[in-house]
């Protein structure tokens, strides 16, 4: 890929052609404050936070604006400056001051631009606050859609129609009254949104949280065990208890995506009623066993039902190879085409 | 004839035409026009028809061209512009016009025009010495006017294409298919100098020239009829009375960029608009006009009409595209390819305002160097305005650029009525400015009012008086801009929404010192950090009127007084005890019983009551205008405490 040789206040980087401003600056570790910008997603350029100043003249969003060779970028020429500033005041000014007990406390992006650009109470307290009052959506069982903290910048919405295809919410409505919203307004459970959080991690925001997150003590990697696909999962332990979730980014099978099962079905990990050995029913009664006991009796009562009287049903948890065994054992050991499998129900 | 089968056969179609439209003596023509029909016009029509008809003459257009003669007839036209004075009706040949026509003036029109040989005097406008005019060109409101795309506007009927056959129509088109080249018509069109009327004012030449240029087809030539401006009905009345201009104008560009179909938006609100258009590409494929095989030639143009739903953001170029195809409509963000390479289905389009369109067979037909003779070095042709406000002679105006603001307030517009005086006049609708008087003489071109603060943009034009506040006219249009902002960016969504708050609370007497600062601050960075023009120029009222009234803002948050009177916050209305005489007139009128008084004496407002509706103050009468309005508000003094015994 050829180069270009761009300078961002004095310094001299270099980015592949084809780059944003913003990419080239973030790949040569310089931040520029941006709110509705995703690395996963492609650039919108609504936020208007992240504009710059382009070879002295022009104002341009450094999300959209392509890098070209020689390409002179300020982010503190004093226009930009105050563009940039008024705008994160003008969100703040509509948005709750609750951080305390927010969710994303620590790790909002509004708080992070916030303190970049310099907020400050005499700043703010020019401005005419009004909260927009919308009840709080808690009808998905996973995580809670709070419009009063949603900053409109429409990353939920992309997340939805570029990575996940589902398209479940959009924009409704126009202006200050435009809000993100499923088909007719209707709770997110009732929509045709499938749960994946994939638009929850990526909210910049609280406005899109999970339901009694706690923050993890540290993070294990590990391999979600629903299906066969084996995406990688981080952990996040606390103590000896699973609290969260997290798709593992470096993981080449998925990259850091999740569905809802991977990423929000981890209580049964520290369940107390979770299946930790075999049970073998004697005299009515399921009591634990080993492993080897319970073989020992599977393959006892297998060898006595050869023929067509044996079905197998194989599941989705294991993996495609695993899936292949089974069919070969339920053809060639126990003689049978009795097989099907979960997927096909 | 019912076809043109060749562009040859377009002068003999108008000359068919012409020749049948001859046989009938007499027209009278009805303005149909939006104005006009909501003051009873189409009554008027109908009374026109039957009293004609009880003359036992056969109004029946389609006689005429089977030959026959005919003493009468009648149609409805669109907006003669005239508004204030509709409706309107013009006996033709004789351009007789009439003013404020009732149904009942009917058998006095035609019994006069038929049988005696007058004119019915009191019908016809008055000028200001207290003579007649008889004819249009005698009233002051139309002389000053040089109507080109007006120009079918009130003289044909728009359900008729025979009668735009009849007047030349198509004759561009059938020009520039026989002689002309494509890259030959755009050379035209850049050579007249003609600018986007659609409010940015682009040059349409080059834009023409960029789709020819493009490569991906199709192409398409998309025309913007979406005009949300508060208050503008050009591209309305155009598209109701004229739609065959503007066809003709889009299949001129369809040839001169390679495409072979076109979309005209129009706002779901404008059924008439809807009908006429649909009617008139009816009318025109039957022709041989429009569609496959245009006269013959071999070049094929379809039309199809796509009704918007009637947001102001729609009509910005790229959120109109998204809008047919029936996605969300906002704006693109920039940097973005231009619509002329990436357009309606990402393909080339061409997108043009309907008045754009509406004069390029004028232009194709005249020259280039006619339409360039007309206004200004920079701004050629002329200007379709929607005068409106406080204006004796409100209405549609066509007026060459370079006109000064002064001649249209006062010498077509007649000035400022009831001898209020003039205070500021706003163009541009909510992106444009407020202008005072010491700018009156500030030519109409896009330049000039550019630099004044304001702008060209679409054609609205508001005349306001003293009795005007101009922070509550910032406030009017800032709630137009926060509603009809798409939101998808920062600036606009909440930059307008703050500033509209600010303002209401001025309006309220809660302003606070730096609120100006504010103010100002706020409107550079929504300028500077929105996407589309409607975000880059919500801030213009609020700018234009801190630039030429900011004593009237001063006087809101420090002495908390509307000079104008006019919010109601900051007002008091109070009876004058020297001039009262205690008709009790406005006792019986104020609607919450605020006033008390016995007969005969002196009455009195409870200021704790008044809801500063002002009934009051209409009611006294003149001889003794006892009441007066008064800013600041008189304190209401507080409510006496009633001991409550223990
Ligand atoms: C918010 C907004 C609203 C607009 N509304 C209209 C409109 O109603 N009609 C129109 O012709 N152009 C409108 N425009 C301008 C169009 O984007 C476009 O420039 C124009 O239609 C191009 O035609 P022209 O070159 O003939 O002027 C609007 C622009 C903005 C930003
Ligand atoms: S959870 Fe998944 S499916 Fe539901 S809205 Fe978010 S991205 Fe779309
Ligand atoms: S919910 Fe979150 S991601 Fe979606 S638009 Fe609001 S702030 Fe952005
Ligand atoms: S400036 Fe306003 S109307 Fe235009 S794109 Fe931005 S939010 Fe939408």
């Amino acid at each position: 890929m050829s180069k270009v040789t761009i300078t961002i206040d004095g310094l001299q980087i270099s980015a592949d052609q084809g780059m944003t401003v913003l990419e080239a600056a973030q790949a040569n570790g310089l931040y520029i404050p941006n709110l509705c910008n995703h690395p996963d997603l492609k650039p919108a350029g609504l936020c208007r936070v992240c504009v710059v100043k382009m070879d002295d003249w022009k104002i341009a969003i450094s999300c959209k604006q392509p890098v070209k060779d020689g390409m002179v970028i300020s982010t503190e020429d004093p226009e930009v400056q105050q563009i940039r500033k008024n705008t994160v005041e003008l969100i703040v000014a509509d948005h709750p001051m609750t951080c305390l007990t927010c969710e994303a406390d620590g790790k909002c992006e509004l708080q992070r631009v916030a303190h970049y650009v310099g907020i400050t109470p005499e700043g703010l307290n020019r401005y005419r606050r009004k909260v927009r009052a919308i009840p709080i959506d808690r009808s998905n069982p996973f995580f809670d859609v709070d419009h009063s903290k949603c900053i409109l910048c429409g990353i939920c919405v992309r997340t939805c129609d570029e990575l996940q295809n589902i398209n479940a919410i959009d924009y409704a409505q126009r202006g200050v009254a435009s809000f993100i919203s499923t088909l007719g307004a209707k709770p997110i459970a009732d929509s045709r949104c499938e749960s994946c959080g994939e638009c929850v991690v990526r909210c910049p925001v609280a406005a899109l949280a999970p339901k009694g997150a706690q923050e993890p003590m540290r993070e294990v990697k590990s391999i979600c065990a629903y299906c066969g696909v084996g995406c990688g999962v981080m952990l996040g332990v606390r103590g000896q208890k699973v609290v969260s979730v997290q798709g593992d980014r470096d993981n080449p099978v998925n990259k850091g995506s999740l569905c809802v099962k991977g990423r929000f079905g981890y209580k049964f990990i520290n369940h107390p009623e979770r299946l930790k050995t075999p049970l073998i029913k004697k005299n009515g009664k399921l009591e634990e066993a080993t492993w080897d006991e319970a073989l020992e009796l599977v393959a006892d009562k297998f060898s006595k039902s050869k023929g067509d009287k044996f079905a197998a049903l194989a599941s989705a948890r294991i993996t495609n190879e695993d899936n292949y065994l089974i069919q070969k054992f339920t053809r060639a050991v126990m003689g049978t085409n009795n097989i099907d499998h979960c997927a096909r129900l | 004839m019912q076809k043109v089968n060749s562009p040859a056969d377009v002068a003999k179609m108008r000359d068919y035409c012409q020749a049948a439209f001859a046989r009938r003596k007499l027209r009278f023509l009805v303005c149909a026009g939006t104005g006009c029909i909501a003051g009873g016009s189409l009554e008027v029509y109908e009374e026109f028809k039957r009293v004609i008809s009880e003359r036992g003459i056969d109004i029946n257009v389609d006689l005429l061209f089977e030959g026959q003669e005919s003493e009468a007839g009648t149609v409805t036209s669109g907006c003669h512009g005239f508004c204030q004075m509709g409706p309107l009706v013009r006996v033709e040949p004789m351009g007789t016009f009439y003013t404020k026509v009732k149904a009942k003036d009917v058998e006095e029109i035609v019994t006069a025009t038929m049988d005696e040989n007058t004119v019915v005097e009191r019908l016809l406008y008055e000028k200001d010495d207290g003579s007649h005019a008889t004819t249009e060109l005698d009233v002051p409101f139309y002389n000053r006017q040089q109507r080109i795309v007006l120009g079918g506007c009130g003289t044909i009927d728009a359900e008729d294409i025979r009668e735009y056959f009849a007047v030349d129509g198509f004759k561009a088109l059938a020009t520039i298919l026989q002689d002309l080249s494509p890259e030959q018509v755009i050379e035209i069109v850049k050579d007249s100098g003609l600018r986007g009327r659609g409010g940015g004012g682009f040059p349409a030449g080059r834009k023409w020239e960029a789709g020819r240029n493009a490569k991906a087809t199709p192409k398409y030539v998309v025309c913007n009829g979406d005009e949300g401006d508060p208050g503008a009905f050009m591209d309305r009345s155009v598209l109701e009375a004229n739609p065959q201009s503007v066809i003709e104008g889009m299949t001129i560009a369809a040839y001169a960029i390679g495409a072979e179909f076109g979309v005209v938006y129009v706002r779901a609100e404008y059924p008439l608009a809807v009908v006429r258009l649909l009617k008139a590409i009816e009318q025109a494929k039957e022709y041989g006009v429009l569609g496959d095989n245009i006269m013959g030639t071999g070049f094929n143009f379809d039309i199809e009409v796509f009704q918007g739903a009637g947001a102001f953001v729609c009509g910005e170029s790229t959120a109109l595209t998204l809008s047919i195809e029936g996605k969300r409509g906002m704006p693109r963000v920039a940097p973005r390819p231009r619509t002329t390479e990436v357009g309606l289905y990402d393909k080339p389009t061409l997108l043009n305002n309907v008045k754009s369109f509406a004069y390029v067979p004028d232009i194709i037909r005249e020259g280039a160097e006619w339409f360039k003779g007309i206004g200004t070095e920079s701004s050629s042709g002329t200007a379709v305005f929607a005068l409106t406000g406080n204006i004796v002679n409100a209405g549609l105006i066509e007026v060459p650029m370079g006109i000064k603001l002064r001649e249209i307030i006062y010498d077509i517009g007649g000035g400022i009525p009831k001898g209020g005086t003039f205070k500021a006049v706003q163009t541009g609708g909510p992106s444009g400015g407020c202008l005072p008087e010491s700018l009156l003489d500030t030519p109409i071109d896009y330049d000039s009012l550019d630099e004044a603060g304001s702008i060209m943009g679409s054609g609205g034009m508001v005349v306001m008086d003293e009795r005007t506040c101009m922070v509550d006219v910032a406030r009017y249009f800032l709630n137009f801009t926060e509603e009809e902002s798409c939101g998808q960016c920062v600036p606009c969504r909440l930059g307008t929404k703050q500033l509209l708050e600010i303002l209401n609370d001025i309006c309220a007497g809660k302003g606070k010192k730096q609120d100006i600062d504010l103010l100002i601050e706020l409107s550079h960075s929504i300028h500077g950090g929105s996407v589309c023009g409607l975000g880059q120029t919500a801030a213009n009222p609020v700018l234009t009127t801190l630039r030429y009234f900011k004593d009237e803002y001063e006087a809101h948050i420090n002495d908390k007084c509307c000079p104008a009177r006019v919010c109601k916050d900051l007002i008091s209305f109070r009876i004058n005890e020297d001039k009262c005489k205690g008709c009790t007139l406005c006792a019986r009128a104020c609607p919450v019983s605020a006033i008390s008084g016995e007969k005969k004496e002196v009455h009195v407002i409870d200021q704790g009551l008044c809801i500063q509706c002002g009934v009051c103050m209409e009611k006294c009468p003149n001889k003794f205008s006892a009441v007066d309005c008064v800013s600041p508000k008189i304190p209401v003094p507080a409510k006496e405490k009633t001991e409550v015994p223990a």
